[in-house]
């Protein structure tokens, strides 16, 4: 079991035929990854790294039955892809390309509101079940299959948190980036509710930034909910506020959304939170060992 | 992106928002030019990208042509520190000179996008002129939101709500509503961030005005607003970060003296954490961008190295799919052709991380390794000590 992704997951690529499309969908097929096709608007009809492209969603899904997809349009056109995902019934989207406008994400969040479609992102590294899935731009050598849950809304705070449990011999079940925009589509609550339920997930890790209030609430759930220990971090400590910190969404306003007020939310839910990004891996793998889980995430 | 106030105010008058009579001045005798309108008696207000224009002295009532000349003189070329400009203030280039409002209250009315909802909210309060943040920590109680559903829009009734709830006078509360729906409109034509009028006044004669406003860009929709693109003032921003942008570089400049140099947004501001945790005070965050290739890295030396309050560097890179030799090599280009003067630390890991340490050890450049990011951190902080 994992998260999100497995074996079974069909992916198609929308933007298939741009350069970083294919380099992904490349990369994601050597990984093992079930790509099934992709979406280019004037491109149908031809094939790419021997799977067939699509005109449209709607005929990737009926020619393919893929039930994921994977966004690498660029801003401008990426809510208008979003859309096309959900409209044609796809279950998961998950959207790479960052820059897209804010308001635009206002009204993709809308209307996907009582569709049956999840979507992750935008602005993010993508999803990874090891050895089974691969849905993004994370490089995937670095994972190892396992029983460690990661969340987080930064792309390589997520590489060192899953590198530095993998070369202690603790694998991942899926590690999720929901990524770093004010306004996506799915949150941190969403994804630790899921690892909860997932018996093959044993421990999490989270890891945060400053902006918005999405680890409070976070907190908020484990305290009341998590059956599972959490390790976690927060980037932007010593961020200045006012200031957006290369993820849009990473910016101390009104004097709200400081690292220091995350910090204690989530230590007054027991996260343990390291004080570097150094010890990520080791924060959590001193609580499996108390624990006394250590020895099953290592197998 | 920010704009000055006289800006925001055109941008909304187009949007039927009302805002007093007036216009931007460079020179004192502009300034006067634009008061001849209202007889002398105008309000001569400093426009920098800051708040707290007034504690600081930067707004003036004039009574006379004269006073505007007075005022002009002594406002154009000063240098203003408010609470908002940090400690070094920022100088004033141009004005806006306004006629005078009858001012009988102050409100506030804001947009801005709600995180949690992911929903555009408008917020309004009758503590006008006070800083709505101080007012949330006060009396939260006194803070009144709608929330708009994007398919629909701010509709009117919410707007009355909103202007019932402030208690504006009963004979103007449909003027605030189409006040408001006005504003809201505004802000998602132009895909604001945020738009702030504070305060919002009701005058003695019966009038609802926008007497200060402040209108903020999403930056990523600006490629659909050239209009507004065009009130973007270089002159308010920080020189490096506009140097930066130009190469796709995001670069914040801080006032410590370690300069770093990170690929990913949360890693950079975890490196900047890190340096401080061990004592150090970073000069700037620079994500430099997942590809960390040979261009952008030589760009991104050249803009570290041009703060001359940087001792020290700190490289901190997490190769995935750019593979860490393909760094290294970028990074010991890159260092040649800049010429670096100062210490310099970089901490690689990820694929191929032997590689490229090997080829940083064999550069011959007096390059400090290291193999974590504390270890990275301690070092470059010992060695601007």
């Amino acid at each position: 079991m994992s998260i999100l992704v497995n074996k079974n997951t069909r992916v198609i690529t929308q933007g298939i035929t741009g350069a970083t499309g294919l380099f992904h969908t490349k990369q994601a097929i050597e990984y093992g990854t079930k790509m099934v096709g992709g979406v280019t608007p004037g491109k149908g009809g031809t094939t790419v790294e021997g799977v067939p492209v699509f005109d449209t969603v709607e005929a990737a899904v009926k020619g393919t039955g893929a039930n994921a997809s994977v966004i690498y349009v660029p801003p401008a056109f990426a809510a208008d892809a979003i859309l096309e995902a959900a409209d044609a019934g796809i279950e998961l989207v998950i959207c790479i390309t960052e820059g897209i406008p804010i308001l635009d994400m206002v009204t993709v969040k809308r209307y996907l509101e009582g569709k049956g479609t999840r979507l992750i992102g935008p602005n993010c590294p993508g999803v990874i079940t090891p050895e089974e899935c691969k849905i993004g731009i994370m490089p995937g050598y670095i994972h190892k299959r396992g029983h460690v849950g990661v969340v987080s809304r930064s792309g390589t705070l997520t590489y060192e948190a899953v590198y530095q449990l993998t070369v202690q011999g603790v694998g991942q079940s899926t590690a999720v980036g929901i990524g770093g925009d004010p306004v996506n589509g799915t949150n941190f609550v969403d994804v630790l509710r899921m690892f909860n339920e997932d018996p093959e997930t044993e421990a999490v890790i989270m890891i945060g930034e400053i902006g918005g209030t999405a680890e409070e609430e976070a907190a908020s759930y484990i305290k009341e909910h998590m059956k599972k220990p959490v390790a976690g971090f927060i980037a932007g400590r010593s961020a200045p506020a006012g200031k957006r910190m290369g993820h849009a969404g990473a910016i101390i306003s009104g004097g709200k959304g400081t690292a220091d007020e995350k910090v204690v939310a989530m230590q007054a839910a027991g996260i343990h939170v390291a004080n570097t990004p150094s010890e990520m891996g080791s924060t959590l793998v001193k609580m499996l060992e108390e624990r006394n889980l250590l020895e099953k995430c290592r197998s | 992106m920010n704009i000055h106030e006289y800006q925001a105010k055109t941008l909304l008058r187009k949007y039927g928002v009302a805002v007093p009579d007036g216009a931007v001045a460079f020179t004192p005798d502009e300034a006067v030019q634009v008061a001849e309108r209202f007889g002398g008696r105008a309000v001569v207000k400093a426009q920098i990208h800051a708040g707290g224009r007034g504690k600081a002295g930067g707004v003036k009532l004039a009574k006379s042509l004269d006073e505007v000349s007075q005022y002009a003189k002594e406002l154009l070329g000063k240098t203003l520190v408010t609470h908002q400009t940090g400690p070094e203030g920022k100088e004033v280039r141009r004005l806006l000179v306004e006629s005078l409002s009858d001012i009988k209250k102050e409100y506030y009315v804001g947009v801005v996008v709600d995180r949690a909802t992911g929903r555009v909210v408008m917020m309004a309060s009758e503590e006008g002129g006070m800083e709505i943040e101080e007012v949330a920590a006060n009396s939260p109680e006194k803070i009144f939101r709608e929330e708009v559903d994007p398919s629909v829009g701010l509709r009117p009734y919410q707007a009355r709500r909103l202007a019932y709830a402030i208690h504006i006078p009963t004979e103007l509360i449909n003027k605030t509503a189409t006040f408001m729906v006005a504003l809201y409109r505004a802000f998602v034509d132009n895909d604001c961030s945020i738009a702030e009028i504070n305060p919002l006044v009701v005058t003695g004669d019966g009038n609802v005005l926008a007497l200060d406003a402040k209108l903020n860009f999403d930056d990523n929709a600006l490629f659909r607003h050239k209009d507004v693109m065009e009130f973007r003032d270089f002159e308010e921003e920080d020189p490096r970060e506009v140097e930066a942008s130009k190469f796709d570089l995001s670069y914040i400049g801080l006032q410590g003296n370690i300069g770093c140099m990170v690929n990913g947004a949360g890693l950079a501001m975890a490196t900047m954490d890190t340096i401080k945790y061990f004592g150090g005070e970073p000069a700037n965050f620079l994500d430099v961008g997942g590809g960390a290739s040979e261009q952008k890295v030589m760009e991104a030396f050249k803009i570290i190295l041009s703060d001359s309050g940087v001792k020290g560097i700190l490289v901190n890179i997490f190769g995935g799919i750019m593979k860490c030799d393909v760094i290294a090599n970028a990074v010991v280009a890159a260092a040649r052709q800049v010429g670096i003067d100062r210490p310099l630390v970089v901490r690689l890991e990820g694929t191929n991380v032997q590689l490229g340490k090997e080829i940083l050890d064999k550069s011959g450049l007096p390059i400090v390794g290291a193999d974590s990011l504390a270890e990275a951190a301690q070092k470059i902080v010992e060695l601007v000590k």
